[in-house]
């Protein structure tokens, strides 16, 4: 075994289910989510010389995202993107959260789904993965404050949708 | 604090993410404030759903084994062209080596590099792959680098010159992650990869299968230009890269 097909077994291979669900995530179907994990995998295969100890997961985790942002950029019709600070203006702060008393797992897959692009990557790898702030931060590419207030807002929409299904 | 405060804080007290003493802040205040109590309550009982109902996806076999498959493959051509008779024993002596520092640095040939620049600079027009980070503002783009790299490439935009920077990306020369750089000048794409090298320092013009490539090595940077330019111009843009 090779020098550099060992690294690769050490360091991303015990990421591919993370890697995967992140993918998935952003893709919303199978297909895609293996198209995007091989193209990262040969990403982070030609610049595994690139990584220079620390977190693996976050490394790996965050050449998926690049990947499946260049990937979604060229494979998707081109959606509207929006900054934080306008997303923020969609809100309003002043109205109280429905309170949430449960929902089976379909209807919290539909609800994730129905997120913004950046505030479900967000809650995927926290929720789902573990991450801290701070690898959050270093995946999306973006400052602890950001990932905070992301998070918190991921949360309220995720509230108010799943209010609005209550009620149906 | 009052409870609009608390409510944007109470997403990052629940991730353990609030220093010590605005939680303790935070506790007396939802001790004394039913609503936001039990808007606590709710973000909790709404993340314990999120993490037990089984939300995650698994990588299908079918992807793992294409994924080996793959790095095998890889190997597999790239030690043979790389590594001909006796350098294979040499690299299997040295893997163990490497194994243990992450440091696999092929010997390669000034042919072998110039055509590598080129496959790098042909591979990056095909797939649609030109860069990681699309600006062009150096600004932007050289602390993208930050963290990828364990030096930083001096980045400059010369669009008042005729060369506007497009952005950057990671690519891989000479068994070095390096940083590619990518201007444009008309509707010519250059790509400027630079790396840290302790060679002496060289400026070399060369015309290699049609597309022109200069090296210039300064302050310990190895920098190779290439593009489909003709190589006076691309000169020009050498000369403000490396004074």
């Amino acid at each position: 075994m090779s020098a550099t097909e060992s690294q690769f077994e050490q360091i991303v291979l015990p990421h591919l289910d993370a890697a995967y669900n992140l993918a998935r995530w952003l893709a919303g179907n199978d297909h895609d989510a293996a198209d995007i994990v091989q193209e990262a995998c040969v990403r982070a295969f030609r610049f595994g010389g690139g990584f220079r100890g620390g977190n693996s997961r976050s490394w790996v985790l965050a050449i998926v995202r690049n990947t499946a942002c260049s990937w979604l950029e060229k494979n998707r019709p081109p959606v509207v993107s929006i900054d934080d600070g306008e997303l923020a203006e969609m809100e309003d702060p002043g109205n109280a959260v429905p309170p949430f008393h449960g929902a089976d797992r379909d209807v919290l897959r539909a609800a994730l789904e129905a997120l913004p692009h950046e505030f479900r990557e967000a809650l995927v790898l926290r929720e789902l993965e573990g991450l801290s702030y701070k690898e959050i931060a270093d995946v999306a590419e973006v400052p602890v404050g950001t990932v905070m207030s992301r998070l918190a807002r991921a949360r309220r929409q995720l509230q108010q949708f799943l209010a609005k299904k209550g009620e149906v | 604090m009052n409870c609009a405060e608390i409510r944007s804080l109470l997403h990052a007290y629940l991730d353990g993410e609030l220093e010590l003493v605005r939680s303790l802040e935070l506790e007396r205040h939802l001790a004394a404030c039913p609503a936001c109590a039990a808007e606590k309550q709710s973000v909790h009982s709404l993340r314990s759903a999120l993490q037990q109902n089984d939300l995650s996806y698994r990588a299908p076999n079918s992807l793992r084994t294409a994924v080996r498959k793959m790095v095998r493959g890889h190997e597999k051509t790239s030690v043979a062209r790389e590594h001909p008779s006796i350098w294979k024993w040499i690299a299997a002596a040295t893997t163990a080596f490497a194994v243990l520092t992450f440091v696999f640095r092929p010997i390669t040939s000034r042919d072998e590099l110039l055509g590598e620049v080129i496959a790098s600079h042909v591979r990056s027009l095909q797939a649609d792959h030109l860069t990681d980070v699309v600006s062009s503002d150096q600004h932007t783009v050289k602390p993208w680098f930050d963290g990828k790299l364990d030096f930083a490439p001096d980045v400059k935009d010369f669009t008042g010159q005729g060369f506007s920077l497009v952005g950057g990306r990671l690519d891989y020369l000479d068994g070095h992650t390096v940083a590619a750089l990518v201007y444009r000048h008309n509707k010519h794409f250059i790509n400027v990869f630079i790396w840290p090298s302790d060679k002496r320092p060289v400026a070399e013009t060369e015309n290699c299968r049609g597309y022109s490539i200069i090296e210039r090595d300064a302050n310990g940077m190895r920098c190779f230009l290439v593009s489909d330019l003709n190589a006076a111009e691309l000169d020009g843009l050498a000369r403000l890269i490396v004074p």
